[in-house]
């Protein structure tokens, strides 16, 4: 099937087959690998995506149903070389080790922080609460986002 | 979080180490610009499915891939019978009678567990390679699973390997000090009849993978992977598949997490081999989440029967006997190196001098179990400390008490125990006082959770991170074994424009060595950290490592750090000869690095920058003296201080660090359900000199989470039958974020006395954890707690 999908700004037009998964589109068809796969079930949030505004899991979601839609990812969110203030900010915190479940939770977080500039310790936790970090024990992805909110 | 530390480290100016500099590696990881296995494309690649057993124990009567070789798109397939002969059998680390199994990357006749790799299809598409392996047909004819370790040794038990004569897969007595001696002088000898420490692993986010070419021309693999261990991967795939390490070339970039689960995928990788060779392209291979649950390096599950202990009344313990059965899964992947490992810290924390463990290990009809971060040292730790709560509340003393009488002290260091393990350095009280510091007086909040209908516990765990393998220890399980030592490789040179690069053998999957190895460099060199370009992952090309080059066991401080200091040590004696020469013969003791380049101490206006030096020897050579013996790019291959083990005594030091930890956990239960909250959690750390404490302190909030995980939720469970009930995040369920309590940190600097840097090998911690749940929940239930895994249920059925 075709399907035309906005991209971090860029349209791409694609002819998929209507069973891929987004994330397989991201990764393998545009070749955005910064979306990651971790659990193949919705659990982990490794493949966070920001989709027509809202946060989604692209695992969770077939390439065709992208079509016509905007579709964010870490790949989007600096412009330019440097890192955004939350990409500084994890870094500044420790707030990653393997980095592989990093692309998603900024994508949690980026959601949360446009949704509330100044988020709680308590609304932090919940908006997190769909990605799995098995390297950090997520005390230090709390203190980065926090950070990054001020 | 709450940190506290004991004195204010202030580093002097331009010192590199002791800073908690940013990582080098975090900008690529943060833009989505990293390098993960599963990122890799090549033209023309197809994609690798396993089809798995849906049986525990089987017998395979044929295997049909015609149905599937038809399909569009099906590039070809490999079966057992194929593996069986274009393969030998894996070599066994076992001695008899574990070392006659034979192991080939795919079943061969046979499956011994759910989900053992039967038969792999190779397709355009993932979902077509997937899809075919439902076309292949393979018959079975069931037999008994054997799932309960206890049952393996009885006569009617269902039998694994025929080729071993039995499930027993190695057993071996160790025996230090005089037991008889210690047993008639007890005042008490407390009995603990069984306890057990179940069956986890660490989950990394990112499962098994590679991609694997097959260059004809020069029958050569390489081998894009996220294998962490791939020295160990060499040795037992080349001989398994008849050819020279050299044939194997073995690259990483990013590495999504590993925790010694990724050590045992050779046998994936000779598949993903044969058929790169098979089917001429490149092989694709990604693990799924519940492949990997299914198959992939479980931990050790381990029984403690029997257990007895000597005592006195005040609570000094004299030894302990016990009998150690380990479950090694259906395959010795990496085994029976698990019972051997453990006796790096056969005392845990304490002086103890008289202590027996019969240690057996069978296999059973489950996932082969292989490294997991804390590998066999975390079990006996558990054990070790299980024991001392055990006895404090058999003899109604403080837990605390008794630990601070027993504890190896600091005077005692190096402390070399009964089996002649030396302890570095380190001071546990120091560092239990610390921790109880930061938990702050209980008495109070027992009360108040008392008044609130809840049961509040205080648990103490006190664990050892024992680092730098000898891995001469191994020949104490198999004494024909030719392994002892331990090396790690390091290369750094200075280029034309004066770039400084390094590279490693290590094969990291977040431990940040880019940017530690760039601080040890910039202090030796004098310049900035900046300047200090680490190359990403590791490479078998780049001439940069050894036979036990990766990243495993506690040790790059110590194994990766310390060959980097001694590349970048002949870097700078090299520099300095140059200048000499260059500065007309001034003596080399006259100069000193700084500022990026090589100056006269007593005239820093006659400088020469690197970039002048790295022109000159590689570009602008003419008229240097002969004899002038610089290249500017240097080895360095770091070798730890040791000895072979005494054998026959099962005696000697078996790692050169130990790092410790002391946690303590502070939870509530509800006593009408057995939910219980940690509410309150304090984790020191104790691991020599810190290079960069924000990595160190990441390392210990890691394995203090994966301990949480571990105490109260993660399990692999098996039915009867041998199916596993927790083969994804649904049912497996690790740590999100609403799950992690309020966590205060604190730490020592005992610095080891034995290695370059004064480091100790660390991150694998995380066992005090696992047994600091398991005694706040003894303390508050009243009930002595006999399992590693306490879910509310279980804590229910306590109470009950």
């Amino acid at each position: 099937m075709d399907v035309a999908v906005t991209v971090n700004g860029t349209l791409y037009e694609r002819d998929v087959e209507p069973r891929k998964l987004l994330i397989h589109f991201l990764r393998d068809d545009l070749d955005l690998t910064g979306s990651h796969i971790g659990c193949d079930t919705g659990n982990c949030g490794a493949c966070s995506v920001i989709f027509d505004g809202k946060l989604v899991k692209s695992c969770m979601l077939l390439a065709v149903q992208a079509n016509g839609s905007s579709v964010e990812t870490v790949e989007g969110l600096s412009d330019g070389d440097e890192m955004t203030a939350l990409q500084q900010s994890f870094s500044d915190h420790h707030a990653l080790q393997c980095g592989y479940c990093t692309p998603g939770m900024l994508m949690s977080a980026t959601a949360l922080l446009r949704a509330k500039p100044s988020p709680t310790d308590d609304e932090i936790r919940k908006a997190l609460q769909g990605n799995i970090c098995r390297c950090t024990g997520y005390w230090n992805i709390f203190e980065a986002v926090k950070a990054a909110g001020r | 979080m709450t940190t506290i530390a004991p004195e204010k480290v202030i580093a002097p100016q331009k010192q590199w180490q002791g800073q908690s500099v940013p990582r080098k590696e975090d900008k690529r990881l943060t833009q989505g610009q990293g390098v993960f296995v599963d990122d890799i494309k090549r033209h023309g690649m197809g994609y690798l499915h396993f089809v798995r057993s849906p049986y525990a124990h089987a017998h395979i009567t044929s295997i049909d891939v015609s149905k599937a070789e038809e399909i569009k798109g099906v590039y070809g397939t490999l079966t057992g019978e194929e593996v069986a002969a274009l393969t030998d059998p894996f070599f066994q680390i076992a001695s008899e009678p574990g070392g006659q199994i034979k192991d080939f990357a795919l079943a061969v006749g046979k499956v011994r567990y759910v989900g053992e790799p039967v038969v792999a299809v190779v397709a355009d598409t993932r979902e077509l390679a997937r899809d075919a392996s439902e076309l292949v047909e393979v018959e079975y004819e069931p037999l008994s699973a054997l799932v309960d370790a206890r049952e393996a040794l009885k006569s009617d038990a269902p039998l694994l390997h025929d080729d071993a004569g039995g499930n027993l897969m190695w057993q071996g007595t160790y025996e230090w000090g005089d037991l008889d001696a210690a047993f008639a002088e007890a005042d008490r000898v407390v009995k603990i009849e069984e306890l057990h420490f179940h069956r986890f692993n660490s989950t990394p986010l990112e499962c098994d993978g590679a991609l694997v070419e097959f260059n004809r021309g020069t029958a050569q693999w390489t081998i894009h992977t996220n294998n962490q261990f791939p020295g160990f991967a060499a040795i037992m795939m080349g001989p398994a598949m008849r050819c020279g390490l050299d044939k194997l070339r073995f690259v990483t970039q990013d590495i999504g997490g590993g925790f010694g689960n990724k050590i045992t995928s050779h046998p994936q990788l000779v598949v993903c081999c044969l058929l790169a060779r098979k089917l001429n392209r490149p092989v694709q291979w990604t693990e799924w989440r519940t492949d990997f649950h299914m198959s992939m390096s479980h931990g050790n599950e381990r029984w403690f029967q029997d257990t007895e202990v000597a005592v006195k009344a005040d609570g000094t313990l004299l030894g302990f006997r016990t009998k150690a059965l380990d479950d090694a899964g259906a395959w010795l992947r990496y085994e029976p190196l698990g019972g051997v490992i453990w006796a790096q810290v056969t005392p845990g924390m304490y002086r103890w001098r008289h202590i027996r463990v019969d240690f057996t290990q069978v296999a059973t009809n489950k996932a082969p179990v292989s490294p997991n971060r804390g590998y066999s040292r975390m079990q006996h730790l558990w054990f070790t400390e299980r024991v001392i709560d055990i006895v404090a509340r058999e003899l109604g003393l403080d837990p605390v008490d008794v630990r601070k009488r027993n504890y190896v002290r600091a005077e005692d260091m190096p402390y070399e125990t009964p089996n002649g393990c030396i302890y570095d350095s380190g001071d546990y009280a120091q560092m239990l006082d610390i921790a109880l510091e930061l938990i702050g007086p209980v008495e109070e909040r027992r009360a108040d959770a008392k008044a609130r209908g809840k049961l509040l516990g205080v648990g103490i765990g006190s664990t050892l991170d024992s680092g730098t393998n000898n891995f001469g220890q191994s020949r104490l399980i198999n004494p024909e074994l030719q392994f002892s030592g331990n090396n790690e490789v390091a290369t750094v040179k200075l280029d034309i424009f004066g770039e400084i690069v390094v590279t490693l053998g290590t094969t990291p999957q977040g431990q940040g060595h880019e940017t530690t190895a760039a601080q040890v460099v910039a202090d030796i060199l004098g310049c900035s950290m900046d300047d200090v370009h680490v190359r990403a992952g590791h490479d078998s090309y780049w001439n940069s490592h050894a036979g036990f080059s990766g990243t495993y066991a506690s040790q790059f401080a110590v194994t990766g750090l310390s060959a980097v200091k001694g590349a970048t040590e002949m870097l700078a004696v090299e520099i300095k000869k140059l200048a000499s020469v260059i500065f007309g013969g001034v003596p080399a003791e006259a100069l000193e690095l700084a500022e990026g380049g090589v100056r006269i101490k007593d005239n820093p206006e006659a400088f020469l920058p690197f970039m002048a030096c790295g022109a000159i020897i590689n570009a602008n050579n003419a008229g240097l003296p002969e004899d002038l013996d610089v290249t500017l790019n240097c080895r360095y291959v770091y070798r730890p201080p040791f000895e072979v083990p005494d054998i026959e005594r099962k005696f000697g030091n078996l790692t050169l660090t130990y790092a410790a930890q002391i946690h303590v956990a502070v939870i509530e239960i509800d006593p009408e359900t057995g939910y219980y909250d940690i509410v309150d959690y304090a984790a020191v750390d104790d691991c020599g000199k810190r290079i960069n404490p924000q990595i160190v302190e990441g390392q210990v909030m890691g394995a203090t989470a994966q301990a949480i995980g571990a105490a109260m939720h993660e399990t692999y469970e098996y039915d009867e039958d041998g199916n596993l009930l927790t083969p994804n995040f649904y049912d497996y369920h690790v740590p999100h974020a609403l799950d992690m309590p309020p966590l205060r940190t604190g730490f020592i600097e005992s610095p080891s006395p034995f290695t370059p840097l004064g480091t100790k090998g660390m991150g694998e911690g995380g066992g005090a954890g696992i047994h600091a749940v398991c005694a706040a929940v003894q303390d508050a239930t009243g009930k002595i707690v006999t399992d590693s895994h306490n879910p509310y249920q279980r804590v229910w059925e306590l109470l009950q």
